[in-house]
């Protein structure tokens, strides 16, 4: 069983990485399930997905401490799903800030010390800078396909299958650039 | 045969197609909205249309049953309010082409303003209602809820929650089965509910509902899964799922005839077991049933009444087991992040107005309801579609027309559509003096963008005439009509201090549309 948290703010595209996640696990025979929030979520609020997969899925829910992986496309986002990771789970997050509202209105402070904090105190733990990759993908958009390559480094699925399911979810015109973005996710130092 | 990842709500639309559906009407809610856009998306030989409120939704889809063909009518649990004086006298009818209502209930209040839970509907009703606990499960479930319907002469209610309308996984694509519209027999005695056929009716519905006990105790939808005899639970809906991950080796009654329920097949489990649960989201239904039995089992004392359930905390309640990592607890405050209007939203303009004049603000279901947080914190009152225009016109009657002077009602185009109209009918009619402003963003946005009859296009993307407004308000009898763009915030201050002011009812229209919108 593999248990994978996406974390982020609403227009981020949490739910398109997890679709293809679940697609590259569906095909390569796995049973599979997801669980997402819509609504209020796409407001501006924090958003999540959690994809599970393996031999035959019960919850579509992880329980909390069972996650292998959190992927957070935010920051401050990250802090909200460590209490799904594992011990032995592996944290991915984007280094890049988006201010909740009680942040903009100066009413709360968005914590400075977070990427200091998440190396000391989460074993694996990879903090990413993707300014570079996004500039070069040319579009900033791609940042869930991106984190979804880097995840991908860790998950037993070959290049073809992630392709395949890629090319299944994008529009058509979408998929050169979408490939890119993954394949460079796919081959960053972290 | 194909499988397919699918949204719960997909699967249910995927379910009505393999049924041979024709007929598919719903006002959107989260979290059941997917299941009509899916419909119209995919499989286009089914009729589905936007209707202005459940209780329409619902009324269309009974006269496309009653006139032979198979139907479906979709909403959220508060929606299922709106539509219960149908449920409950359809239910004497019956049906003709099969009739299912798939209900989404939102526990945890995702997405509402409660956590009602709506199996009390079908015992109420005298309805039978069948639950899935899967996206595989909602496909299978809504195909044999149209032949129990056609089986039994009932309508038949589809719960889901919001953990199965959202959550996606392996659906089994079949192949559609074709459902012949059936004939159309004049039946006043059957579909015309004066006292004198209403009386041998309700007779007729309680014999199927003992017919309708004795399927359910047959019904592969109640499922007894042995393991250990020391433990065994029962179960429903997204629960059992969490239940099979955390305890893996009791003993499991699944059931998916909630109404209604198996006593036989429930006697036969409780009897067999030690120690007896009841593992359910929402209220004690199943527990309630079980003790009526003559049984005592544990239920709602570990079991939170209160928001939805997740693994760990049925892990909690049965294992007394705190599934934790052993992180350590982040040190300084985390801030929030909850939904906010968008930056440039037409309603932004339309409170930061509102919040200058200080007024009272009757606030109604939409986007703008998020008005009431910080920055503007300009919303008072607010419960559900359409209460805005009445409380207001209440908030009149209690404390005189200078309340009416320094307060106002804040309405979406469609909740005004949707429930809207009539209160402000009664505010004309009564003497009211109250100041309507309708927040005309020309969609459906806190939904997702559906259209409404006042965008002109339907569900299926077709033209259609465009609902006015202006026109409406003045055929009810306000004379004192403004259109204006609220960008224009000093425009709009100066119609707000002004419609207030006047002693006689207005509207004013808010226009501008959803940021949004392409």
């Amino acid at each position: 069983m593999t248990n994978v948290i996406f974390a982020g703010v609403g227009g981020q595209g949490v739910i398109l990485a997890s679709k293809i996640l679940m697609e590259a696990a569906k095909n390569a025979g796995h049973d599979v399930k997801e669980s997402e929030v819509h609504g209020m979520a796409q407001r501006g609020g924090s958003v999540d997905c959690h994809v599970r997969y393996g031999d035959l899925v019960y919850s579509p829910l992880i329980e909390k401490g069972t996650a292998d992986y959190v992927v957070s496309l935010e920051l401050l986002e990250s802090l909200r799903k460590l209490e799904y990771l594992s011990d032995s789970g592996t944290l991915i997050v984007n280094n890049f800030q988006v201010a909740p509202a009680p942040v903009e209105a100066g009413l709360e402070k968005y914590p400075d010390d977070i990427k200091e904090w998440l190396a000391a105190s989460v074993r694996k733990c990879h903090v990413v800078e993707l300014e570079s990759v996004l500039k070069e993908v040319g579009n900033r958009r791609a940042l869930n396909i991106v984190m979804l390559g880097i995840l991908s480094r860790f998950l037993e699925f070959g290049m073809e299958d992630w392709k395949k399911a890629i090319e299944s979810q994008v529009k058509e015109k979408f998929i050169k650039m979408n490939l890119l973005a993954f394949s460079r996710g796919r081959e960053l130092s972290i | 045969m194909q499988k397919k990842v699918l949204l719960g709500n997909e699967a249910i639309a995927r379910g009505a197609y393999e049924a041979d559906c024709r007929v598919a009407v719903a006002y959107p809610g989260t979290p059941s909205t997917e299941i009509l856009e899916a419909i119209a998306r995919d499989y286009r030989n089914i009729k589905a249309q936007w209707s202005p409120n459940e209780k329409v939704a619902l009324e269309v889809v009974a006269g496309s049953s009653v006139a032979g063909a198979r139907s479906l009518a979709a909403m959220k649990h508060v929606g299922l309010n709106v539509a219960a004086d149908p449920l409950f006298t359809f239910s004497y009818t019956g049906v003709n082409g099969g009739m299912v209502i798939i209900n989404a209930d939102d526990p945890g209040a995702w997405s509402s303003q409660n956590e009602q839970d709506n199996r009390h509907y079908a015992r109420a009703a005298k309805l039978p209602m069948i639950e899935p606990s899967s996206p595989a499960e909602a496909k299978e479930f809504t195909k044999l809820a149209f032949e129990i319907s056609e089986d039994f002469d009932r309508a038949v209610i589809v719960r889901i929650t919001t953990r199965i309308a959202h959550s996606q996984g392996l659906v089994l694509l079949e192949d559609r089965v074709e459902a012949p519209l059936k004939p159309f027999v004049r039946n006043p005695q059957k579909y015309v509910m004066i006292p004198a056929h209403a009386r041998p009716r309700h007779r007729f519905i309680e014999e199927q509902m003992v017919k309708l006990r004795e399927y359910s105790n047959r019904s592969v939808l109640n499922r007894i899964e042995w393991g250990g005899k020391k433990r065994g639970i029962i179960t429903n809906g997204v629960a059992y799922q969490y239940v099979k991950e955390v305890c893996p080796d009791d003993s499991v009654l699944k059931i998916g005839f909630i109404w209604p329920l198996p006593d036989e097949r429930i006697k036969e489990f409780a009897d067999s077991v030690e120690e007896l649960y009841v593992v359910e989201e929402c209220d004690p239904f199943i527990e309630d049933f079980v003790r009526g039995l003559g049984y005592r089992p544990i239920g709602k004392e570990v079991v939170p009444i209160l928001g939805e359930l997740t693994p760990e905390i049925v892990d909690m309640a049965l294992n007394k087991k705190k599934p934790a990592n052993t992180i350590p607890a982040y040190t300084s405050s985390v801030p929030g992040r909850p939904p906010a209007l968008c930056k440039g939203c037409p309603h932004g303009f339309v409170f930061e107005v509102l919040k200058k004049l200080d007024v009272v603000v009757n606030g109604d279901i939409g986007c703008y309801t998020l008005a009431v947080l910080p920055p503007y914190s300009a919303m008072h009152t607010q419960g559900c579609m359409g209460a805005s225009v009445s409380m207001h016109h209440g908030f009149e009657l209690a404390r005189g027309e200078e309340m009416a002077r320094n307060s106002v009602a804040v309405i979406g185009d469609s909740t005004f559509i949707h429930s809207g109209i009539t209160p402000l009918i009664d505010i004309v009619y009564n003497r009211g003096t109250g100041t309507v402003i309708i927040l005309d963003n020309r969609v459906t946005a806190m939904t997702g963008h559906q259209d409404n009859p006042a965008t002109g296009r339907t569900l299926m993307g077709e033209p259609t005439h465009e609902l006015d407004f202006e026109q409406l308000a003045r055929a009810i009898g306000v004379r004192r009509v403004v259109k204006v763009d609220p960008k224009d915030m000093e425009t709009f201050e100066r119609v707000v201090r002004e419609e207030v002011a006047a002693p006689e009812p207005s509207v004013i229209i808010s226009l501008r549309k959803c940021i949004l919108t392409k």
